[in-house]
């Protein structure tokens, strides 16, 4: 399916979602409340099958984070890119992991670095810092006195 | 000395004085002993980033670092002389580090290739998790600019380790001396 066609699907399932223009992959703007049903549509809706998600990532934006999932479909060779805007205070948006299960290290992983609660998550744990570091390193406000040098 | 490196690569240290039928050279055993610990360094296989690709390369067969005795590099600290440390340290990696140090037997050198492993490099600000410089962890004989280095920066940097043992001047030789 190219994007036009990928669009006219998605609009169905989805009435709300808001498209970015200009974009080399269809990108889609899902609110986090919904996210899961989402997601489990795009996974499972014959003609979708984006059985793929090839990258989970978090953005900092200072006014608010943004998930940004990249989803592939190997069936049928289409992907899409799904955005999310999570509050900067308290981020928190449902697991994706019962659907891809690769997401289970890449949500623990956002989760490390930028503090996002994965609901339902079965193991929500520090992944590459200590336990017992303070804070979220990759937020653009983290400050440690200790080993950063700021220029 | 330093021009001297590459064409009058390994000297047998002494003199020789013939004698009918033969010679006999007049030497010290400790640079008889630093001679022959230069020629056989082992490294040990050890490499954090992209250094290390640089570092496989001087062990191929292009560069060939064997030419000058480092062949044999081992997987294993408790058999290795030299540690190349090739790549970024980060503070996890840290303790790493300096427990591979420590299992290695004297006499043991340490050469910091690259950028990162000589200051932290590319990552020295506002990062939080990168060591800036492996000398904060072990202390280094030789090190080396490049980002990364090339392989013939590499090997200039085993064959300034090779003259630093001869020369009785590295940090293990130096600290024996000094019981």
């Amino acid at each position: 399916m190219n994007n036009d066609e990928l669009k006219l699907q998605l609009s169905a399932i989805l009435p709300s979602a808001v498209y970015e223009e200009g974009t080399e992959w269809l990108t889609v703007q899902a609110d986090a409340a919904g996210w899961k049903d989402f997601a489990r549509a795009l996974r499972y809706t014959p003609g979708l099958e984006f059985d793929f998600l090839f990258c989970l990532t978090c953005v900092d934006w200072k006014t608010h984070l943004g998930m940004v999932y990249h989803l592939t479909s190997t069936v049928h060779g289409h992907t899409i890119v799904v955005k999310s805007k999570l509050d900067r205070d308290q981020p928190v948006i449902e697991t994706v992991c019962d659907i891809w299960r690769t997401a289970e290290f890449h949500e623990r992983e956002a989760f490390d670095l930028f503090g996002v609660r994965f609901n339902n998550h079965p193991d929500l744990r520090r992944l590459f810092m200590t336990d017992e570091c303070p804070g979220w390193p990759l937020r653009k406000d983290y400050e440690d006195p200790v080993n950063m040098i700021k220029l | 000395m330093a021009s001297q490196q590459h064409t009058d690569q390994t000297p047998f240290p002494g003199q020789v004085h013939p004698t009918a039928g033969g010679g006999i050279v007049i030497s010290k055993l400790d640079d008889i002993i630093n001679w022959a610990r230069s020629n056989s360094l082992w490294p040990l296989v050890f490499g954090t980033s992209c250094c290390a690709i640089e570092m496989m390369s001087t062990a191929s067969a292009k560069y060939d670092w064997s030419r000058f005795g480092f062949e044999v590099a081992r997987a294993t600290p408790r058999q290795a002389d030299v540690i190349i440390i090739a790549g970024t340290i980060v503070n996890k990696m840290a303790p790493v580090l300096k427990r591979l140090y420590d299992q290695m037997a004297d006499p043991k050198y340490v050469i910091a290739m690259g950028a990162c492993a000589t200051s932290g490099g590319p990552f020295f600000y506002n990062t939080y998790s990168v060591v800036k410089g492996a000398d904060h962890v072990i202390p280094v004989d030789v090190y080396i600019a490049g980002c990364p280095p090339r392989p013939e920066a590499l090997l200039h940097a085993l064959i300034s380790l090779q003259e630093k043992i001869r020369s009785g001047a590295t940090r293990e030789q130096i600290k024996e001396e000094k019981g």
